[in-house]
């Protein structure tokens, strides 16, 4: 049993590399008020532009997860633009920028069907890897999932410790209040929102240079949407957000491994296991609606002008 | 400095220019678009939108194209005007398909006149179950019903995946992930020789006639307004919001059920992983493009289906890849947004300078 469960808890951590990027990012929008559903569609454009750069100038994922992450930021500006200077509905500029993203990213990945790159190997923590069983399990990964560790770390503490974190609360609770004393609520929220797109693109360049390196059209498969769901799960907490993605990087991982671990069941359906362990995850989180009342920002998803 | 201000009162004027204002500037930017792909962009929009339409095919074809979007978005601008965001009316035509299918697949041989009745009956309880799932997780447990019909979706496609290549994979399809080809007692007959437009349209039709009576008659459509404009109005008069959830998404589902069945009893002829190219996503621009009013989404049904006809003459004619439909999709929701703005504000006027 333990030489089966090695290779899926190693792989768990894996995949949920995206959705800690992707939650994080969409995680710190939603706290300074900004609902961005466009993850989605960011991370395809990331996804695309990070594939594209790694293939071209043959730099490989050192090439592509800037280019991811710059692209994201981009589909972001377009987003900001629209639903913070302009103040148009969020929900509806979200979905645009995924629809807007679905067809960017396969009108661009044309050329690129079937190319596929040569990734990036497993880093080795030097020492640490040794140790029984744990060593391969967790320092034995790519690079990109160890920044991912970094990236969580930073958010925590940069919301937790800092001022800026304050700062990035207070314009999400009250920004008729972070208005008045001086704070430029829509920089900010602008702020937020490029650093979400950021993040997602680097999920999505990870998607296609590290994690499977080809590219395959429409290949963040609803991975965005997902992130979002882990927003509402992690109650806008980002240690909790670490907890979810791992457990739906469990729940994607499992379908590899099912037969090594005895379960028999179709692989399609196996498949859809992650997008139902969302609905339920969410029903479980939003029947207390106190709960989510209590962490949940209270100006997100409403415009705000000066 | 806001460069905008709030309108006294909202602009009747601009929310029926916003969407021509909106497919101005989608052609705009897709004449660049096409330029910086060495295309001529007369040429590129003649192949777009002209050529289609020279044939008697291409209408027919622009028919097949329109009537799904259209019935679609008539179910979802009823919830859209209530606030209620159905965006996986994609898995909702794909349950009704596969109820519909299932219908086509257990009759299989029956000649008779009433299976492809059965099967448009069956596809419109199946989109409804698989809507109403999302709105009992909203009204019972208070699930954002964004993410829970998104994740239907994907569900739903993978169980399509499952049945055609498992249970309903057909024998003789050289383990094709695919079904039987449907016998004719299970298709819609083409109206003409060699072209495929057929009955379906009528249900598109009639149901955008029902629409427009529904919304602008019956005092139920007026509470979910109220609800999506006004929810603490709503609920001082005491209408329900939680039968706002239910009627807006079962409704939705419903239509959207009834458009896969008009798919794989249709164009498609069997259950396959292609019965629909984005159908249900693509309809949600329809709604808004249209005003969520029946008239306008008929229109913009119209135009939408028109965008998928130019991409696939694209594809031919000026080897672009079909994938551009999706790009200009996307954009043209942009440019509404955008545009939309200015019907609720206005460009604030340039303070004079003060004289001392």
């Amino acid at each position: 049993m333990l030489e089966h469960l090695i290779p899926v808890l190693a792989g768990t951590l894996g995949a949920a590399t995206p959705l800690i990027f992707a939650g994080l990012g969409e995680l710190v929008a939603e706290r300074t008020g900004v609902i961005n559903l466009g993850v989605e569609g960011m991370m395809l454009i990331g996804a695309i532009a990070g594939f594209a750069a790694a293939a071209d100038s043959g730099g490989g994922a050192l090439a592509g997860l800037p280019a991811g992450a710059v692209a994201g930021m981009l589909a972001a500006l377009v987003f900001a633009v629209l639903s913070l200077s302009m103040a148009a509905n969020q929900a509806a500029c979200g979905l645009a920028l995924t629809i807007f993203g679905v067809g960017l990213s396969a009108f661009i990945g044309q050329h690129y069907v079937s190319f596929s790159l040569p990734g990036l190997q497993p880093l080795d923590i030097p020492g640490l890897v040794d140790i029984p069983v744990l060593g391969r399990i967790l320092f034995h990964q790519d690079p990109v999932t160890y920044l991912g560790l970094i990236t969580f770390a930073i958010v925590w503490w940069v919301l937790r410790k800092t001022r800026l974190g304050l700062v990035l609360k207070a314009v999400g609770e009250a920004p008729d209040a972070a208005h008045a004393i001086g704070y430029p609520v829509i920089a900010i929220r602008y702020g937020a929102t490029l650093f979400g797109g950021a993040m997602a693109g680097v999920a999505g360049a990870y998607l296609s240079t590290v994690y499977t390196p080809l590219w395959v059209q429409n290949m963040v498969a609803g991975r965005g949407w997902i992130a979002i769901a882990l927003v509402v799960f992690a109650t806008w907490n980002p240690t909790r957000l670490l907890l979810g993605a791992w457990l739906f990087g469990g729940v994607t991982i499992l379908q590899f491994h099912a037969q090594g671990l005895g379960i028999a069941l179709p692989v399609q359906l196996l498949a859809a296991l992650p997008y139902l362990a969302t609905v339920v995850v969410l029903v479980l989180i939003s029947r207390d609606k106190r709960l989510l009342q209590l962490n949940l920002p209270a100006s997100l998803g409403k415009p705000w002008m000066p | 400095m806001p460069l905008l201000e709030p309108r006294p009162t909202p602009s009747a004027r601009m929310r029926l220019l916003s969407p021509l204002i909106a497919i101005g500037l989608t052609l705009a930017v897709g004449s660049l678009l096409f330029l910086s792909l060495g295309k001529n962009p007369v040429e590129a929009f003649t192949v777009f939108f002209i050529q289609p339409l020279s044939s008697g095919n291409g209408w027919s074809e622009l028919m097949v194209k329109a009537g799904p979007l259209i019935l679609i978005a008539q179910g979802l601008a009823i919830g859209f005007r209530a606030r209620i965001y159905n965006i996986g009316a994609e898995g909702q035509l794909i349950v009704g398909a596969l109820a519909g299918g299932g219908v086509a697949i257990a009759f299989d041989g029956v000649d008779a006149w009433w299976v492809l009745p059965l099967m448009v009956v069956a596809g419109a309880i199946g989109g409804a179950l698989w809507g109403a799932v999302p709105a009992l997780l909203k009204t019972r447990f208070n699930a954002e019903e964004t993410l829970t019909t998104l994740m239907l979706t994907y569900i739903a496609s993978f169980t399509l995946s499952y049945m055609v290549n498992g249970p309903w994979r057909d024998p003789e399809g050289m383990n094709f992930p695919q079904s039987i080809m449907f016998g004719d007692p299970a298709l819609f007959s083409p109206w003409f020789e060699g072209m495929r437009v057929n009955a379906s349209i009528l249900i598109a039709t009639v149901a955008s006639i029902a629409f427009w009576i529904f919304t602008s008659r019956s005092f139920l459509a007026y509470q979910l307004t109220v609800g999506g404009l006004a929810p603490a109005a709503a609920r001082y008069a005491g209408f329900s919001a939680q039968r706002t959830v239910w009627v807006s998404l079962v409704l939705s589902g419903l239509t959207a059920g009834i458009a896969g069945v008009g798919e794989v009893a249709g164009p498609v002829g069997q259950l396959n992983l292609n019965i629909s190219p984005g159908y249900g996503f693509a309809a949600i621009i329809v709604a808004y493009l249209g005003r969520l009013n029946a008239v306008g989404i008929v229109l913009a049904g119209l135009l939408m289906a028109l965008l998928y006809l130019g991409g696939e003459a694209a594809q031919v004619a000026l080897q672009l890849p079909a994938a551009i439909t999706g790009l200009f999709q996307g954009m043209l929701l942009f440019f509404l947004l955008g545009a939309d703005v200015f019907v609720d504000y206005r460009l604030k006027p340039r303070p004079k300078p003060a004289y001392a």
